[in-house]
């Protein structure tokens, strides 16, 4: 397969448009504009609707409607961007509406900065709109996997009926790297029955509303996300072991600071600790039964979550080990990146502690 | 054949579509004419992208001599399109070597319009840089084209074609020929002659035959 070199924020709009993605509604906003700058030019070409929204209300509404037509929709921003769609994510989630939103993480709180950060894990994973619901939340840690993810993101909402975020750091928006365009295998899908797209030859309309006045009926509807909650809570999960077989020092991270963990574990190795990395994929679902297993190791000393944020994943991770071990954080944040030596001297002390 | 005989132009403009290695060949070039002995100025004239600028390698840059001139410091990690006004030393200082990194792709080049009367005064190149694994110009047509939309935008002429084809850590010497056949077509359309083939000095040896500027990776991400 032939190599070629994307910039993450114009390969992620190129796999939307090879997974059959058809609209695309967004706002510029540091450092995704890429995507919607490539949407504007390509997703005419490829039959589909580009529109640049005057607000990110605006274009996350505008996914909602088209969701609700049956087509394929996505949205892109950035951090403050991503909280002004909350509402839109919510909204979509209890209509049962498939759609990929792209959210690659800028420094914050508030404006913050446009260098790269991971500070909406909180808002992401925990759901940063109204309600009971949940979406899978995708985290690639190189272009190749960004592409990937965003391919697959369009499969998951639509066999679940719900929104899908791809949480990318800034370096995933921001970097170039080789890629393939791989083969791919969508998954077997139902049809989308539901779709208030004309009422063809159906007995009745389909109405598509948010709005269940009747207590008993909305708790019916909620009951009813929490049974999809579960299914994807149950085939949605995925990490990555790296060096772990025998570490004694488990490093867990996520997006590219993974990257730079690995390259701490392997200059551990080289002094002698045996170091790996626990790389969640999914940050929602969660691998937590993965990671409380890797706790129960004996071979195991001691975790270091690694963030671009002030210890929002440390929560999971904190879930997961159950004070089976001790576990040790490092993070940069507002757009700081952690350096390798600074992570390796944090697991060196983390180590140092329980050798 | 060193840096100041294959550019031996006292300005050296790099452009070309995004992506295609603008930023690491100018530091390159900066570094290398430096290291001749020349007075060098690198200046960091892009606003289009937020991150992997000259301007974040500047101690790599002042250490070897290079004088960096990019937006002031307070604006090190912004995205404003703001130009810094020190530009005018390398433009008129005609003992200084200067090396002009400009954004990517006509919006990017756009800068150079307005030092257009100044720029001509000088002795310049104006360089495109091609590179055959970047999609949206991997061929000669559309590379054609982009150089033709820069050349609008700037109001000048390119006179230079660079082949800088890479996959990042994965490059091979196949890949950069493959490039060369591609900065070979792009010179054939446009008239413009192939400067010079970019390579890491690794593959110096496996290239012998073609005219080559060695570069190191400087621009590397943080876990390399």
């Amino acid at each position: 397969m032939k190599r070629e070199i994307w910039k993450g924020s114009e390969a992620i709009a190129e796999a939307a448009i090879r997974a059959g993605c058809r609209c695309f509604f967004g706002y510029p906003i540091t450092p995704q504009n890429e995507i919607p700058e490539y949407m504007s030019l390509h997703m005419p070409q490829s039959g589909g609707v580009f529109v640049q929204a005057e607000s990110e209300l605006a274009a996350v509404n505008m996914v909602y409607g088209a969701a609700a037509s049956g087509v394929r929709a996505m949205t892109s921003s950035s951090s403050p961007g991503v909280s002004l769609k909350q509402e839109g994510i919510s909204y979509m989630a209890a209509c049962q509406l498939p759609a990929v939103v792209v959210n690659v993480m800028r420094g914050g709180p508030g404006l913050g900065s446009i260098q790269p950060a991971q500070g909406d894990y909180f808002q992401a994973t925990r759901g940063g709109g109204n309600g009971d619901y949940r979406t899978v939340v995708l985290a690639p840690a190189n272009i190749q996997e960004a592409v990937d993810l965003t391919q697959e993101a369009f499969d998951i909402a639509d066999q679940y009926r719900n929104p899908v975020v791809v949480l990318a750091d800034g370096l995933i928006g921001q970097m170039m790297e080789p890629i393939v365009w791989k083969e791919r295998t969508p998954r077997q899908l139902p049809e989308k029955t539901w779709a208030a797209c004309g009422r063809r030859n159906r007995e009745h309309n389909n109405f598509i509303t948010s709005l269940l006045i009747d207590a008993p009926a909305c708790e019916a509807h909620n009951l009813e996300l929490a049974r999809k909650t579960a299914e994807m809570e149950k085939n949605e999960c995925r990490w990555e072991e790296i060096l772990l077989e025998d570490a004694e020092v488990v490093l867990v991270a996520y997006g590219t600071p993974s990257r730079v963990a690995q390259t701490a574990a392997e200059n551990l190795r080289g002094q002698g600790i045996k170091a790996g990395v626990f790389r969640p994929v999914t940050l929602w679902p969660y691998p937590y039964r993965r990671l409380r297993e890797i706790a129960a190791r004996e071979s195991v000393k001691v975790f270091l979550d690694v963030e671009m944020s002030l210890g929002q994943m440390l929560d999971d991770v904190n879930l997961a080990v159950a004070e089976r071990k001790p576990v040790r954080f490092y993070g940069r944040c507002g757009g700081a990146i952690p350096h390798v030596s600074e992570v390796e001297r944090a697991a060196m002390e983390a180590w140092k502690e329980v050798k | 054949m060193t840096a100041a005989q294959r550019f031996p132009h006292r300005l050296t403009i790099v452009t070309g579509h995004y992506g295609t290695g603008k930023t690491e060949f100018s530091v390159n070039l900066a570094l290398a004419l430096a290291a001749e002995g020349a007075r060098t100025a690198l200046a960091d004239l892009d606003i289009v992208n937020p991150y992997f600028r000259s301007r974040e390698r500047r101690e790599l840059l002042e250490g070897a001599g290079v004088r960096l001139i990019a937006a002031s410091q307070a604006l090190a990690d912004a995205d404003v399109p703001a130009l810094p006004a020190e530009l005018h030393a390398v433009l008129e200082d005609r003992s200084v070597r200067g090396v002009l990194d400009v954004g990517g792709d006509p919006s990017g080049a756009r800068v150079l319009a307005r030092y257009r009367p100044r720029i001509l005064k000088e002795d310049y190149q104006l360089l495109c840089i091609v590179n055959a694994a970047r999609p949206e110009v991997r061929t000669a047509e559309r590379s054609a084209e982009y150089l033709r939309a820069i050349e609008a935008v700037a109001g000048l002429r390119c006179t230079g074609l660079v082949n800088n084809t890479h996959l990042c850590g994965e490059t091979a010497p196949e890949d950069i020929r493959e490039g060369a056949a591609l900065a070979e077509e792009v010179s054939q359309i446009t008239g413009i002659p192939v400067v010079c083939h970019t390579a890491e000095r690794r593959f110096q040896d496996r290239l012998r035959d073609l005219p080559l500027f060695p570069m190191e990776i400087r621009m590397k991400k943080p876990w390399e």
